[in-house]
């Protein structure tokens, strides 16, 4: 008994250790996306949850702050802009020295004037004459600052960056490219199932050989079809209807296979029944086959929205990079070359790209993994 | 575009094929009323109608663009002229293609590998813990999210800064705070695949998680208890039962990882984009369609090195289709 308690709690942190290593890139991802750029910049995220020491530089304001009390000329403010509970316990004037001072204490600038700092940002700048500068001179603090999360990087790449615009130009792309689809093949299966014509065993094997054709074998081709169709009606060659397409046809294979996997599990007399009662295989297909697919039909929705959601490639080749047309994984790509060191944007852009995909994952789980399970041979 | 006329073009684009078929059916049910002789004829337009826009998109997308693939491959940059095996002689001397094939065969050998031990692993310790559903959904997760954005988590992991700054990467922290030196991971060639072939294990496992949790489900309890009366150790019980057990699921595993990895292409391409000596097949073949604009004749070449990997899969699978057939 004793050797089954000590294999049972090895076990729980093997996989305590799997779960932890699993999670920690996401989980870092999710906590950096909402913390200040600032201090995402310099410190890593695993610092955020509990009080960190932080340099930092501010400047005072200038000669128009300043009021006369007595002899003396003052100024007298708050270095933050907006206090986000930092407490500066040290602080400096000079950049050799930036830890000169214990808070509370009065320094001496080059000039002549004092300051004194006081723990919440508040200092008081005293001189014997007026000050003259516009600009402010700098005061360089040590501060601990507790942690802090905020939705800014959100609003920035929704708004500023374009993201709002890429992630309802993916809804476009992967809408129709999973509906269009599972409609035309639905009825491809069921003829494939259902009914008997000439040359129904060779199509079938063809659906089993494109399964695994890799997308790479029909890029050229259909890149050139496009390109020759749009210059010879003068229209655009990269466009939505196009992607739809190429969508469509690189998950054909799949959603047949796995329609017609399951079309084949329903009774055949249920079929037979329905054509001795007079009805056409339009008929059957729409009053009885239809409403008896719908779990099959959620399953592979979700596999294929999943997967022309997360595509790059194809989307990439097909697909404009304008604003207009660009997709959410061809945007974070484009993000991660030219803003490669700003991570507050590229972790709220990978967070955002990463929304739909984890939503759909947290509620219908149970519909993805059967898709999963049945169709992951797609090519 | 604005979201309204985005949703119009969404919704013309589904309903238009919605449209086709719906009045193709309803044209036909009304000529059969009106004469009816044609009942032959009637169902082989029903046929037509049924397969006609599926294989036309079939056919368009995947079997012409294949067989065009192989001829572009024998003619030159803009596929004009016929150049026989150049484009292949080409291949076997670029230094990127010899890389690429190395690095695809490393690719092949440890993701699959490692991505179907560690989904075995962990179905098999999820089973025995009361957590095990919470675990596996975690570990799981990563199969929801794309390449490209597992790519920036995971970047951010090895982010890299000078040895005296604060490291914000996972892995140089570590690497910093077990006292050695910090290291731009995706940099140092050689080692810098197996980084990102992490990336693959990292979303893979999970689909070998679920996949090996149904099937540990269908091994006999009492096979296992017999074992345990019999003193077997856990480890044993491992190897000698469940693995020989599981045999044709880790094969089916292996076929789906393979496959996939076969064609990896966002990881490269935005992580690395095959610099520092990582390239592989997918990336090469994107560059060379769009290099000095695009070399149809390379790029056909590359896609077909790739076809060519998953032969060995797809005469396996049509096999098996007829096997099951004659059933």
């Amino acid at each position: 008994m004793k050797k089954f308690t000590l294999t049972s709690i090895f076990s729980q942190l093997l996989l305590l250790i799997f779960v932890i290593a699993w999670i920690a890139p996401t989980f870092g991802l999710f906590i950096s996306s909402l913390r200040d750029k600032d201090v995402l910049a310099i410190s890593g995220w695993w610092t955020s949850f509990t009080t960190t020491e932080v340099n930092e530089i501010y400047r005072t304001k200038g000669k128009d702050a300043q009021i006369k009390e007595g002899e003396y000329y003052y100024i007298k403010s708050n270095l933050f802009r907006e206090n986000k509970g930092k407490e500066i316990f040290r602080f400096g004037v000079t950049s050799k020295n930036i830890d000169e001072y214990e808070v509370g204490e009065t320094a001496l600038f080059k000039d002549g004037t004092e300051i004194t700092v006081s723990e919440n940002g508040d200092y008081i700048w005293k001189s014997q004459n007026e000050f003259k500068k516009k600009k402010g001179k700098r005061v360089f603090v040590s501060a601990k600052s507790p942690p802090s999360f905020t939705l800014d990087n959100y609003k920035e790449v929704l708004f500023k960056e374009g993201l709002g615009q890429a992630f309802l130009n993916t809804f476009a792309v992967a809408l129709p490219a999973t509906l269009i689809p599972l409609i035309i093949c639905s009825f491809f299966a069921y003829a494939l199932t259902w009914m008997k014509f000439y040359g129904r065993d060779i199509l079938l094997a063809t659906i089993i050989a494109s399964l695994v054709v890799p997308l790479q074998m029909s890029l050229i081709p259909i890149l050139t079809i496009y390109n020759d169709f749009g210059a010879l009606f003068g229209v655009a060659a990269k466009s939505f209807p196009g992607i739809w397409m190429a969508h469509t046809g690189f998950g054909l294979a799949s959603t047949t296979f796995l329609l017609w996997n399951f079309l084949k599990s329903l009774p055949q007399e249920m079929m037979e029944a329905a054509k001795v009662d007079g009805a056409t295989h339009y008929d059957t297909f729409i009053k009885i086959v239809v409403p008896l697919s719908v779990p099959a039909f959620a399953s592979i929705f979700i596999l294929q929205f999943l997967w022309v959601w997360n595509d790059l490639l194809v989307g990439l080749v097909f697909l404009d990079k304008h604003p207009s047309e660009i997709i959410l994984t061809a945007k974070l790509k484009e993000l991660l070359g030219s803003r490669g060191e700003n991570w507050e944007i590229l972790t709220t852009s990978a967070f955002v790209s990463m929304a739909v995909p984890l939503f759909i994952f947290f509620s219908l789980q149970r519909y993805f993994i059967r898709g999963l399970v049945a169709g992951s041979i797609k090519g | 575009m604005s979201i309204f006329s985005l949703a119009v073009t969404v919704l013309i684009g589904v309903l238009f094929f919605v449209a086709f078929f719906h009045f193709s059916n309803f044209l036909l049910d009304y000529f059969r009323i009106k004469s009816k002789k044609k009942f032959a004829l009637e169902n082989s337009l029903r046929v037509v109608i049924f397969i006609g826009p599926a294989f036309i998109v079939l056919f368009v997308f995947i079997i012409y663009p294949v067989f065009e693939t192989i001829r572009l491959s024998f003619y030159d940059k803009l596929g004009e002229n016929f150049v026989g095996l150049y484009n292949y002689a080409w291949a076997i001397k670029d230094p990127d293609f010899k890389r690429s094939i190395i690095n695809n065969l490393g690719w092949l050998i440890v993701v699959p590998t490692l991505s179907t031990f560690f989904g075995l692993v962990i179905a098999n310790l999820a089973d025995r813990v009361w957590w095990g559903s919470i675990a596996k959904s975690i570990i799981f997760m990563p199969m929801a999210i794309s390449f490209v954005g597992a790519g920036v988590i995971w970047k951010f992991m090895y982010d890299y800064r000078g040895p005296g700054d604060q490291q914000i990467g996972l892995l140089n922290a570590i690497a910093v705070a077990l006292g050695f030196e910090p290291q731009a991971w995706l940099t140092i060639p050689i080692w810098n695949n197996f980084f990102l072939m992490a990336i693959m294990i990292w979303i893979q496992t999970g689909l070998a998680l679920v996949i090996f949790s149904a099937a540990l489900r269908t091994i006999p309890k009492e096979t296992l208890d017999a074992a345990r009366i019999d003193g077997a150790s856990e480890l044993k019980i491992f190897w000698k039962i469940i693995i020989p057990y599981l045999e044709q699921t880790i094969l089916v595993i292996w076929t789906i990882i393979t496959l996939l990895v076969l064609k990896v292409f966002d990881i490269i391409y935005a992580m690395t984009n095959g610099q520092w000596q990582t390239e592989v097949l997918a990336n090469l073949m994107y560059d060379w369609m769009f290099r000095g604009g695009g070399d149809t004749g390379r790029g056909s070449v590359l896609a077909f090195c790739i076809l060519i990997g998953v032969i060995p899969i797809l005469a396996w699978n049509l096999y098996k289709h007829r096997q099951d057939q004659k059933v």
